[in-house]
């Protein structure tokens, strides 16, 4: 009985110390753009909306918020439909040497994904006329992610049993109507997850849009973030704060929409 | 097509003494291997490399992946709101921007003004400058547990509770449950976990918003190394270069963990 | 040379994206003759440099279309706001140029002419505009030092935009608690020194502030070593040999150590990411007795209407004297007194469609009504040109101080490709002193790496 309760206690004591590790930094982020001049201290705001109205009336801040909607949510696309693809065929057809291949694009995929990528990446988008595209940045985006993507993705297909598969192969369906009738659902929540991961990755990428838009008014808010300064560089916690708010409120709703519509774990779809 | 081509043009830059601006960027030169014996001989790059090992072992295998399997397993058997709740903040420190994370981890280890001090007591102990190392591991275990923790989730759901049951009723420990039980049936996912993670924290540029490499390169973990050199010195050649040692190092990280997990089978 | 290679290849298709981006631009009616212009900047409204980047979108692109239309030319013009670090904005447009493209008129940092000319990044201006780039009638206007800036091998590649200068700042109310005067004047580096020994004795936490180590980056070298190293009669680069383990840098570096292992400087505050800031809020606080920065500190800083580290009583608390040499005497053309300068640099892009009405729009925005005009939102600062400082400059004590004391005895970095790596090596030297390591090591430890960025010994003056 003792024994129960100490573990009690202590499962209790640790999931505290958990919740307060992982909650300690975000207190920054409710306090200082509620305060009228903040530091880097936490403290009680004195619930002004002023930082906000500036936001406001700043002429980039929400296009770029609408921006980095139209860029993660089209990576995310791009990358779940054809990391599902590959990650079905992967799956499914025994190709020799296919671990292998998947390998190296993960490597490859690390490196494209790395600042000394910039140039050959830049000179690709001009080659290829994509230059202040948002299209071109989403295909470039997705290049760099799909790797991952199919990698986890695979792993989940290998999980699913192939006995549905079959038997709809047996009642005559298309390699397509099979994918999208029967795997789908079946992977959904995985499918999910590869979206919010894409989502999340896209929404803070800065170097790849800074570079590869011209217009400002394309610009995503990771970019615009970053002209929050002063000319000498110092940074002006006002509207980084604020901004840095309704920068990540977007994403913490698309999680709370996602993991509620379609669970969000990587194989928690199917019981054995 | 957006992957392997611009993949092949970086091993190709590793072997020019290509410049953002100057002569060298008019007319770049082949240089062979020349940059990378230059990284070889260089200090920094070494302290760089080692720095790398650190943050990758103790961020990532050590910090991401036990942090993370141990929250699934406390959490395996509960349903409700503690559980949405804890997984929900854990997941939050994982999708959050990472410009916007930065300013909250430069908030909360600020020696004077900082959330962690005042918590702790302490006046003006300066985390980023004594011991950058260690925030920066500690930060990144914050930043990335959550990927760990729901790969975890998942494959624990996997592993039969009657095989549990049974072994639990042979009497075994809480230890040999793990090992001999759930261990054999997520080593695929461990497999993954490590590979991913340990990839994207070797690439991960993020302790450079933290510390910017400093105080005196203390921080300088291997992606930041080569942003300092590739951006802020212009030498994009020799970046590419590092870019290309970093690529090996992860292909030898990669065939280790597969030689390790697989041949157990 | 693939690069190379490629990069012709870009620029032939780029002509093409180019012109179709221009026909599917702004409403070019029906007119086949319109021009349109761009300009860039790295200034974003509501963001970096937000005045700059409001006073040329509210007011001189009007002014230029008005005064174009008046011609009978037909000139639409596009600002391309940026607004971020100095470092991304150069690789941003460094890619840019290099295939081709970018806005017609650009800005770069002054120190950037040489590298950026020696890539062919920019040409100059005399071949990519013809005659008017050299009689521009500004240039009278513009000091021979200032207009050396924009110059490299002889050649004119830029307009200078403007300059700065650095000057020692101390806070008066802390002064005076020290017993020392409001009218500081330090005359050697032994009487910062003194009057450093003297804010300690009065409790001044942060008592001398130069800059040190490689976390502030160029702040370093601009407003640290390069003045330290006028003052003791030493510069980087002379007559084309590098300055190695010399006599002046070894003084640089001893006064270092007697700073920052004297007690008389916060060794932390260098090596901070963040240090720079928190030296300016600390010495807003009153901490800081004498802090070495450029008027940008001044503007934008302790200004109080808008600074970053407000000082609502600036006007009367913040004082500013010049940087001493060694002794006086010491330090280069054997001055007293000494101070280094940067400054923006505003060209043509060699790949703009219409070089002649570009330039137009640059010598414009250089206009002596231009220049007034931007100063009229509050972000006055020091032209280039002479005629518009004596006017524009009145109304404020410290721009007038650089403009008339500290711009006649300044001095330049040396704008050559290689400059940024050797800050960097000079960077660390400072880093190595503060840690602990002795001047002479330091030194050589320098000249060691200057060796290898310079190409060997053979460009180091012995």
């Amino acid at each position: 009985m003792t024994r129960f309760v100490l573990g009690r206690i202590g499962f209790s004591t640790l999931i505290a110390v958990l919740l307060a590790f992982f909650t300690l930094p975000l207190l920054w982020l409710a306090s200082a753009p509620l305060t009228s001049d903040p530091t880097y201290k936490v403290s009680v705001p004195d619930f002004t909306w002023e930082n906000f109205q500036t936001i406001l009336e700043h002429p980039y801040a929400l296009p770029s918020l609408y921006n980095s909607l139209v860029l993660s949510v089209g990576t995310a696309l791009v990358v779940v439909l054809l990391a599902a693809l590959a990650a079905y065929a992967l799956s499914r057809v025994h190709l020799p040497g296919r671990d292998v291949l998947l390998y190296v694009l993960l490597l490859l995929s690390s490196i494209i994904t790395g600042t000394a990528a910039m140039v050959p990446l830049f000179q690709l988008a001009v080659d290829l006329q994509l230059i202040d595209s948002q299209f071109g940045l989403i295909l470039i985006l997705s290049g760099g992610l799909l790797p991952a993507a199919i990698f986890m993705l695979k792993d989940f297909m290998d999980a699913t049993p192939k006995s549905y598969e079959e038997s709809a192969r047996v009642f005559g369906a298309t390699p397509l109507q099979i994918v999208r009738h029967v795997v789908v659902p079946l992977v959904r929540p995985g499918l999910a997850t590869i979206a919010v991961w894409s989502v999340a990755n896209v929404w803070g990428n800065f170097l790849m849009p800074f570079l590869l838009l011209r217009d400002v008014e394309k610009q995503p808010a990771a970019v615009i973030m970053y002209t929050l300064y002063t000319e000498g560089g110092q940074a002006n916690l006002r509207l980084l704060s604020t901004f840095g708010l309704l920068y990540s409120v977007p994403v913490v709703v698309m999680y709370l929409i996602v993991s509620k519509k379609y669970g969000f774990r990587f194989h928690g779809g199917i019981k054995r | 097509m957006f992957l392997v081509f611009p993949a092949l043009w970086v091993l190709y830059l590793g072997l020019t003494n290509y410049r953002l601006t100057g002569v060298a960027a008019a007319d770049p030169q082949i240089v062979g291997v020349d940059n990378f014996l230059t990284a070889l001989g260089n200090p920094r790059f070494w302290n760089s490399t080692w720095l790398t090992v650190e943050f990758v072992a103790g961020s990532a295998v050590i910090g991401q992946a036990v942090l993370g399997f141990a929250i699934a397993w406390m959490l395996r058997d509960r349903r409700g709101p503690l559980r949405r709740i804890v997984e929900g903040i854990v997941i939050l420190a994982w999708i959050l921007p990472s410009a916007v994370v930065a300013f909250l981890w430069v908030a909360l280890l600020d020696p004077g003004d900082g959330t962690l001090n005042a918590v702790l007591g302490l006046t003006d102990f300066a985390w980023l400058l004594d011991h950058p190392m260690l925030s920066v591991i500690v930060f990144n275990i914050w930043r990335g547990t959550a990927f760990s923790m729901m790969l975890y989730a998942a494959a624990l759901g996997n592993v039969p509770p009657s095989h549990l049951e049974s072994a639990r009723l042979a009497g075994a420990s809480g230890w040999q449950q793990l090992r001999d039980v759930v261990f054999p049936h997520i080593r695929g996912h461990v497999l993954t976990n490590l590979l991913l993670i340990s990839l994207w924290t070797f690439n991960d540029f993020s302790p450079f918003m933290l510390t910017a490499g400093g105080p005196d390169g203390k921080s300088e973990v291997l992606a930041v190394h080569v942003y300092n050199e590739a951006v802020r010195n212009g030498s994009l050649g020799y970046g590419a270069a590092i870019s290309t040692i970093i690529l090996l190092i992860n292909l030898v990280v990669a065939v280790f963990y597969l030689r390790l997990l697989r041949s157990k089978r | 040379m693939g690069v190379r290679k490629r990069s012709l290849g870009f620029t032939a298709v780029l002509a093409a994206s180019g012109l179709a981006l221009a026909a599917c631009g702004q409403s070019s009616g029906g007119g086949g003759d319109a021009i349109e212009l761009t300009i860039a900047q790295n200034a974003i409204a509501g963001g970096k440099n937000a005045a700059a980047a409001e006073f040329i979108d509210k007011w001189l692109i009007p002014k230029f279309e008005e005064a174009q239309k008046a011609k009978g030319k037909n000139v639409t013009v596009k600002f391309v706001p940026s607004g971020v670090d100095d470092e991304q904005y150069k690789t941003k447009l460094s890619l840019d140029l290099k295939s081709g493209k970018g806005a017609d008129v650009i800005d770069i940092d002054g120190i950037w002419a040489g590298e950026f000319a020696q890539a062919g990044y920019i040409k100059p201006l005399s071949e990519l505009v013809g005659p008017e780039a050299d009689s521009w009638d500004g240039w009278q206007q513009i000091p021979e030092a200032v207009q050396g800036m924009a110059t490299y091998e002889g050649k004119k590649y830029a307009l200078p935009v403007g300059t700065d200068g650095r000057v020692l700042y101390f806070n008066k109310p802390v002064f005076a608690k020290a017993g020392l005067p409001a009218d500081w004047q330090p005359k050697s580096w032994q009487e910062v020194l003194d009057a450093g020994a003297k804010l300690k004795a009065a409790g001044v936490p942060v008592p001398i502030q130069i800059n040190a180590g490689t976390a502030m980056g160029e702040a370093t070298s601009m407003q640290g070593v390069l003045p330290l190293l006028a003052g003791a009669g030493g510069e980087v680069q002379k007559d084309g040999k590098w300055t190695g383990a010399s006599q002046p840098l070894k003084d640089v570096l001893g006064l270092y150590q007697k700073i920052y292992g004297g007690g008389l400087g916060d060794p932390r505050l260098q090596q901070d990411a963040k240090g720079r800031d928190k030296s300016f809020q600390r010495f807003a606080e009153g901490e800081v007795g004498i802090l070495m920065e450029g008027d940008y500190f001044w503007r934008g800083v302790v200004n109080p209407k808008d600074g970053i580290a407000k000082m609502d009583d600036r006007d009367q608390n913040v004082g500013y004297a010049l940087i001493p040499a060694m002794e006086p005497g010491k330090g280069i053309r054997g001055q007293d007194f000494v101070s280094m300068s940067g400054g923006a640099l505003r060209t043509v892009n060699p790949h703009s469609k219409h070089p002649k009405e570009a330039f137009e729009l640059l010598a414009f925005t250089l206009s002596p009504e231009a220049l007034k005009e931007e100063a009229k939102n509050g972000s006055v600062r020091v032209t280039p040109r002479t005629d518009v400082n004596k006017e524009l400059l009145a109304g404020d004590p410290l721009l007038t101080f650089i403009s008339e004391k500290v711009l006649p005895l300044t001095a330049y970095r040396p704008p050559v490709a290689v400059y940024p790596q050797v800050s960097v090596a000079l960077q660390e030297a400072t880093s190595a002193v503060v840690g602990g390591t002795t001047p002479d090591q330091a030194a050589a430890d320098y000249q060691k790496k200057l060796e290898g960025i310079v190409g060997g010994a053979g460009n180091i003056a012995s």
